[in-house]
């Protein structure tokens, strides 16, 4: 059998496996502080219903345009909105690297996100796509582009934590 | 439930009128039933969806009437209509896709075809088959079977549809309080479609429809309003119902400069943060849109609210799905018009609202809350006073739960409560 050879190096792969578990990681546990730290100043960071994106259309369920407002919502989450405590859990799966040049990687995973209420059986509140464009940042890879297209028609309840 | 528990056939109003509103309502199964009967099949006008979802002819796109099904087309002349989702034949649903453009839509289960104004155009093997067989009966005319199609109005790019043919005319049904705010957004500016925030809240559709007339919470539960002046108890606030008062709308004047106002009710409001700063202040840094400087809410019974929070505009559409499921389908939209710089605001200032919005996932969090409390203390009473127990006409200030005692005294003389 003959395998043809891979344009990405395994290296590069595990580190792109790498970025998506620890920013899961740092969701998950609520760092809100260290989630900011994944994205690059010029980020664009969306979460958005696979219904706009499929018909292309712009608004997003939550909608950063540069690090400002990333920060603006991990500061709103912390400080200012009223919600009822809750455990997530990402399971990201499926990475796969589109092109990787020296400026870019171009990236794609499944994630799952699974939310644990005090007092009622965990539920799927989410699952769906990242489309990120990745890049090098004195070293550390960090996004300067993170879609997270949602599949399901409607979010469930409420969404608190970025995805 | 204790055996004092009232049945519940038996189940009264509360004698002291609207400032009480009885918890069975919000997880009645029987009420729910005669709730979706009454309003959202009966002589109501519904919010179905925006032209601009629906450009080109033969574009078509599903949606509900309360519980039911419904599409909403435009045929190859241009002309918009809403039609039951259901075959005229075994009543499977004819489209089985969120949306689309087609030439006819055809019945999946048995081929029967129609034009998108719902006309039956051809029954698969009418005649029989092998031939002779005797196929359909001689006398059946396919104009006697098509698509049920509802009564349809629209009006500057929003479609509305009704099941009744004894549905007012719909500027009567609106009424000129509200029909004033409804033109003000659907003015005949070409409306540009922005997208979709939909949302399945696990509470009764009331709950959600109070909350949206209820602006003595929005300067306490959604702090972020007030820390950043975008509503606050001191603010300007009209709001006023319909003669019927089914419908209310609730406005404000903005005023540019309340964020650097020292927070004189702070005392009066627990949670308010006066040092938090924004990195991108555009979010709250609107852009005077409309003349009037105005910026609210308001309500088009039973279906819809229609929301300019600053520079977002967007309809609230309301689709219950049971006694105690609610989808909220917000549905953003701009002006063909609009300016790069519009353009940006409106997609920024999008997250004020929605299942993620700085001012409304509080609304979606406190609701699913409520839901089990209200539904298994059925027997109790909630207290709806703030200015005023009688009052429900226009109040001038948001410190108030007028237009929720005006939606309950319309309310109980519709259902007989």
């Amino acid at each position: 059998m003959q395998i043809k050879e891979h344009n990405v190096s395994a290296q590069l792969k595990e580190a792109v496996r790498d970025l998506y578990d620890d920013y899961a990681q740092a969701v998950d546990a609520e760092q809100l502080d260290r989630w900011i730290g994944f994205f690059s100043d010029d980020a664009v960071y969306r979460v958005i219903a696979r219904e706009s994106h499929s018909l292309g259309l712009p608004h997003a369920t939550i909608y950063c345009e540069g690090i400002g407002m990333i920060r603006d919502r991990a500061n709103m989450l912390q400080k200012v909105a009223v919600f009822e405590p809750r455990v997530l859990r990402h399971f990201i799966t499926g990475v796969r690297i589109q092109s990787a040049s020296a400026d870019c990687i171009v990236a794609s995973a499944n994630f799952l996100i699974i939310e644990s209420l005090f007092d009622a059986e965990p539920v799927l509140l989410m699952v769906g796509q990242y489309q990120d464009e990745i890049i090098s940042r004195e070293g550390d890879l960090c996004f300067r582009k993170r879609d997270a297209i949602y599949d399901q028609y409607r979010v469930r309840t409420t969404l608190v934590m970025p995805v | 439930m204790t055996s004092e528990a009232v049945k519940p056939q038996d189940r009264k109003w509360p004698e002291e009128g609207v400032s009480r509103v009885p918890a069975w309502i919000y997880s009645d199964e029987s009420l729910f039933e005669r709730e979706m009967e009454k309003f959202y099949a009966g002589n109501t006008w519904n919010f179905v969806g925006l032209e601009a979802e629906i450009p080109e002819p033969g574009s078509f796109q599903r949606t509900f009437i309360g519980m039911k099904p419904v599409l909403v087309t435009r045929d190859a002349h241009g002309e918009i209509h809403v039609l039951e989702n259901r075959c005229a034949h075994r009543g499977a649903p004819v489209c089985w896709k969120q949306r689309g453009k087609a030439k006819e839509l055809t019945c999946p289960y048995h081929h029967w075809t129609y034009d998108l104004g719902g006309n039956l155009q051809s029954v698969a093997f009418m005649r029989g088959s092998p031939k002779p067989n005797p196929g359909m009966p001689k006398d059946f005319d396919m104009k006697n079977h098509g698509m049920r199609q509802l009564r349809t109005v629209v009006r500057g790019g929003a479609i509305w549809a009704t099941f009744s043919d004894e549905t007012q005319p719909f500027e009567k049904y609106v009424g000129p309080q509200v029909l004033e705010f409804v033109d003000r957004a659907f003015n005949g500016r070409p409306l540009r479609l922005l997208g979709y925030s939909r949302q399945i809240m696990p509470c009764n559709w009331k709950l959600y429809f109070e909350n949206a007339r209820d602006p003595y919470h929005a300067t306490l539960l959604h702090t972020f309003f007030t820390t950043f002046g975008l509503f606050r108890a001191d603010a300007h606030t009209r709001a006023l119902p319909s003669d019927d008062l089914r419908h209310e709308v609730t406005f404000s004047w903005f005023d540019s400069k309340a964020s650097e106002k020292n927070v004189v009710m702070s005392d009066d409001i627990k949670n308010i943060q006066t040092d938090l700063k924004l990195h991108d202040m555009e979010i709250v840094t609107p852009r005077q849109e409309f003349a009037d400087g105005r910026i609210g809410t308001l309500e088009v019974f039973p279906s819809m609210v229609l929301q300019q929070h600053v520079n977002t505009l967007a309809v609230r559409h309301i689709i219950p799905k049971s006694p105690t499921s609610t989808e909220l389908s917000w549905i953003y939209f701009g002006y063909q018009d609009d300016d790069e710089t519009l353009r940006r605001l409106r997609l920024k200032q999008g997250n004020l609202t929605g299942p993620a919005g700085y001012v409304s996932l509080d609304d979606s969090e406190v609701l699913k809350q409520m839901q089990p409390v209200v539904q298994n203390y059925p027997d109790s009473v909630q207290v709806v006073e703030m200015h005023g127990r009688d009052h429900i006409g226009i109040s001038e200030t948001s410190v108030s739960e007028s237009m929720i005692r005006a939606f309950y005294t319309f309310y109980k003389r519709e259902m007989g409560l």
